[in-house]
C-alpha cells in the first residue's frame, strides 16, 4: 500500500478550491449561528445560488466572469430577504425549518427540466470556466508543483482567486464581529428581548447577519463552480451538514475556527476516503470492496460530528470558559 | 451600601394628583397616560385599564395579586405586546403600534421579572450595549473603527462609573453568566441606566435578592429619582413599597382598583381584600419560629 502517496494527496487538499469553498460557507454560517444565533440549515441553497449565478451569468447572459461572479451574491441577498422577512420575527427553530425546506426547493428548481435550457437540469452546467475565467489567467502555461501541492496554471489560478476571496471575507468578518455591530449581534444571540428593551432594532440586525452570511455562502458556491462543473447533486442537504460539522469542529463563535474546521474536516475526509479503499484493496477491511470502503468516510464523518458535540462543544478555537455556563 | 451606613430617609413627593384620590385620578404632570387599554388572550381579559397616569419624577409602585396583569401591563406599555384596544402615550406621544425598540429609544427603558443578563457576554459588553448612540452599531460604520473608537472610550468610562456605583466594577471582564442572581439584577438595572432614560420600569427588582442587597438596590432606586428620572416598579415586598414609593397603583384582575400615597392606599379595604389580606399586620415570623436578633440600638 502506498501510504506516503495517500498522505501526499491528503495534504494537497489543504489548498484545494473545495476547502476554500467550504471555509467561506462555514464562515457565513459562523456569522449566522455563532454570532447571531440564527439556525440556518439551508447553506447549500446559498452555495447553489453562488455557483449557478456565476455559471448562468456566463453561459446564458454572456457576461465576463467577474460580473457573473456578482450575480450569485446578488441572488443570495434576495434569497436571504425572502427567507428572513417571514421567519426572523419568529423563534429561532422556525428559521431552521424554513431554511432546510427552502434549500430543497432551490435544489429542485435547479434540477427540474422546466428550466433545462438555462440550468442544464440534471446534467448541470459546464464549460462556463473555459469561456472567460481561464482566459483571464495571468499565470503562464505549464505544470507547477510545490511538494504535495501540484497543478496546472489553471488549477493555481482557481486557487489564487479562491484564496483571495477567502482572505477578503476573513478580514470583513473579523472587522464586523469585533465592532459594536458584532456586539449587538452577540447580544441578540443571548437574548433578543433584552436587546429590544435597550432600543436595538433586532429584526434589522438579524436580517443584516442573514444577508452577509448568505453572501459568504454564495461566494463558497462561486469558488466551487470556478474549479469544476456545476451540478444540482452537489448542493444537497448533506453539504449543509458538512459545513455544520466543519463549523462546530473549529468553533462556532470564532473567525478562524470555521477556516481551521474546514481544512481539518476536508483533509480528514479526503484522508479516510483515500485510505479506506487502499486498505480494502490490500484485503485488510474484512472483504469490503474498494467502492464499499470509500463510503465508510460518511459513517466516520457522522461519528466525528457526534463526538465533537459531546466532548468539545465549543470547538477547537472556541473559548473554553463559555462552556462552563452552557445552559 | 457599606460606605454609607446611615440609610437616608427618602424624601416623598406629595400632592401629585388633581382632585380627590381614586382609581384613575389625573396627575398634575403625568409622564405616561394609559386610556382604555385592554388586552385579551382568547376569553381571558388580562388587562383592562380604564385610565391611569404615572406622575413624573416620582417613584410609583404597581402592586397586586399574582395574575393581576401587572407584567402584561408592563409589556403593553413598553411595546413588547400590543393591546386589543386603547390609547397610551409617553410624554404626550402616542405609543400605539410603536415597536419595543423604538419605545426604548424614546427614553422608556424596562427590566424584566426574569433577569435578562446576556450570559456569554462580559459584564462590560452588557453595559456597552445599553448605550443608545454608538455609531459603530451601524453595519457600514463597523468597518471604520475611526468613526466609533472615540465614542467607545466615552461609553466605557460611563459604564465603569455606573458599575462602580453598583459594586460590579471588579467583575467587568467576567461573563455575565458568572454573576449571582442578585448581581444580575444589579447589572440589568445598571445597563438600563446607560441610555439615561426618562422613565425606568422595573419588574420585581427585589425578587430573590438578599436583605443587604435590597438595601443598596433601594438606594439606587431613590438615586434615580433624585437624578430626575421617573420610576415605575412592580413589587410584592410591602415594606419596600411603603419605604420608597411616592404613589401606589393597585391592580386586581386586570383593572386598576385603587391608587394613592402608600400609607393611605394600604388602608383601603378593597386593597386589603384583594391583595394584602386582613392579617398583614401580624408578623408571621413569630409563628414560623424566626430567631430574634438582639437590637443594635440603631433600629427604628
Amino acid at each position: 500500500m502506498d501510504f506516503l502517496g495517500v498522505l501526499n494527496s491528503t495534504i494537497g487538499f489543504v489548498l484545494d478550491p473545495v476547502t476554500f469553498a467550504f471555509s467561506l460557507a462555514a464562515l457565513g454560517l459562523a456569522l449566522h449561528f455563532g454570532f447571531a444565533g440564527l439556525l440556518n440549515m439551508g447553506m447549500a441553497a446559498f452555495m447553489a445560488l453562488g455557483a449557478y449565478g456565476y455559471a448562468i451569468g456566463i453561459l446564458t447572459f454572456g457576461l465576463p466572469w467577474y460580473l457573473a461572479a456578482l450575480l450569485g451574491p446578488l441572488a443570495a441577498v434576495i434569497f436571504a430577504i425572502i427567507l428572513g422577512v417571514p421567519t426572523l420575527r419568529l423563534r429561532g427553530d422556525y428559521l431552521a425549518i424554513v431554511t432546510i425546506a427552502a434549500a430543497e426547493i432551490m435544489r429542485l428548481l435547479f434540477l427540474t427540466t422546466t428550466f433545462g435550457p438555462v440550468t442544464g437540469s440534471a446534467d448541470g452546467l459546464s464549460g462556463h470556466n473555459s469561456a472567460t475565467f481561464w482566459a483571464a489567467n495571468p499565470i503562464a502555461e505549464g505544470q507547477y508543483d510545490f511538494g504535495p501541492f501540484r497543478g496546472t496554471e489553471l488549477d493555481w489560478w482557481v486557487r489564487l482567486v479562491g484564496f483571495g476571496i477567502l482572505c477578503v471575507a476573513v478580514v470583513v468578518v473579523w472587522l464586523l464581529v469585533n465592532s459594536p455591530w458584532g456586539r449587538v449581534l452577540k447580544g441578540i444571540r443571548e437574548d433578543e428581548d433584552a436587546l429590544r428593551s435597550l432600543g436595538k432594532n433586532v429584526f434589522a440586525f438579524k436580517m443584516q447577519a442573514l444577508i452577509i452570511g448568505g453572501i459568504l455562502g454564495s461566494l463558497g458556491g462561486l469558488v466551487l463552480a470556478m474549479g469544476q462543473n456545476v451540478n444540482p447533486n452537489q448542493y444537497v442537504t448533506s453539504i449543509t451538514f458538512y459545513i455544520w460539522t466543519a463549523l462546530l469542529l473549529g468553533g462556532a463563535a470564532t473567525v478562524f475556527g470555521p477556516l481551521a474546521g474546514s481544512i481539518i474536516f476536508w483533509t480528514i475526509q479526503a484522508f479516510i476516503g483515500l485510505l479506506m479503499p487502499a486498505l480494502a484493496s490490500e484485503g485488510l477491511l474484512f472483504g469490503l470492496s474498494s467502492i464499499q470502503a470509500a463510503q465508510i468516510k460518511f459513517i466516520l464523518v457522522g461519528l466525528a460530528l457526534v463526538l465533537i458535540v459531546v466532548f468539545r462543544p465549543q470547538g477547537i478555537f472556541g473559548n473554553k470558559k463559555e462552556l462552563t455556563f452552557v445552559k | 451600601m457599606s460606605s454609607n451606613p446611615a440609610s437616608p430617609t427618602p424624601v416623598k413627593s406629595t400632592g401629585m394628583h388633581v382632585g380627590t384620590i381614586r382609581a384613575g385620578v389625573a396627575k398634575k404632570d403625568p409622564i405616561l397616560i394609559a386610556d382604555g387599554v385592554r388586552r385579551q388572550f382568547g376569553g381571558l381579559v388580562a388587562v383592562d385599564v380604564e385610565h391611569v397616569e404615572i406622575p413624573r419624577n416620582a417613584i410609583t409602585a404597581l402592586i397586586g395579586p399574582n395574575g393581576a396583569g401587572k407584567t402584561t401591563f408592563f409589556n403593553l406599555l413598553t411595546g413588547f405586546d400590543q393591546p386589543n384596544e386603547g390609547k397610551w402615550s409617553f410624554n404626550g406621544k402616542s405609543l400605539a403600534g410603536v415597536s419595543a425598540y423604538k419605545v426604548a429609544r424614546m427614553g422608556l427603558i424596562r427590566t424584566f421579572q426574569l433577569t435578562k443578563a446576556l450570559s456569554l457576554l462580559s459584564v462590560m459588553d452588557n453595559m456597552k450595549l445599553g448605550s443608545p448612540d454608538q455609531k459603530g452599531e451601524k453595519l457600514w460604520a463597523s468597518f471604520f473603527p475611526v468613526l466609533w473608537k472615540k465614542k467607545e472610550i466615552e461609553i466605557e468610562t460611563q459604564a465603569l462609573n455606573l458599575l462602580k456605583r453598583f459594586n460590579l466594577d471588579t467583575k467587568q471582564s467576567e461573563y455575565a453568566a458568572s454573576l449571582s442572581g442578585g448581581q444580575r439584577k444589579l447589572l440589568e438595572m445598571a445597563r438600563a441606566l446607560m441610555s439615561k432614560p426618562e422613565l425606568v420600569m422595573l419588574d420585581e427588582p427585589m425578587a430573590g435578592v438578599n436583605p443587604a442587597l435590597t438595601q443598596s438596590l433601594l438606594e439606587h432606586i431613590l438615586n434615580l429619582k433624585s437624578a430626575g428620572m421617573t420610576v415605575l416598579f412592580v413589587e410584592h415586598d410591602m415594606h419596600m413599597v411603603r419605604h420608597i414609593a411616592d404613589w401606589v397603583i393597585v391592580m386586581a384582575e386586570g383593572k386598576v382598583v385603587a391608587e394613592g400615597p402608600p400609607g393611605e392606599v394600604m388602608k383601603n379595604p378593597a386593597v386589603i381584600d384583594a391583595y394584602l389580606g386582613s392579617h398583614q399586620e401580624i408578623d408571621l415570623g413569630t409563628i414560623t419560629g424566626r430567631i430574634s436578633i438582639p437590637k443594635s440600638g440603631k433600629e427604628k
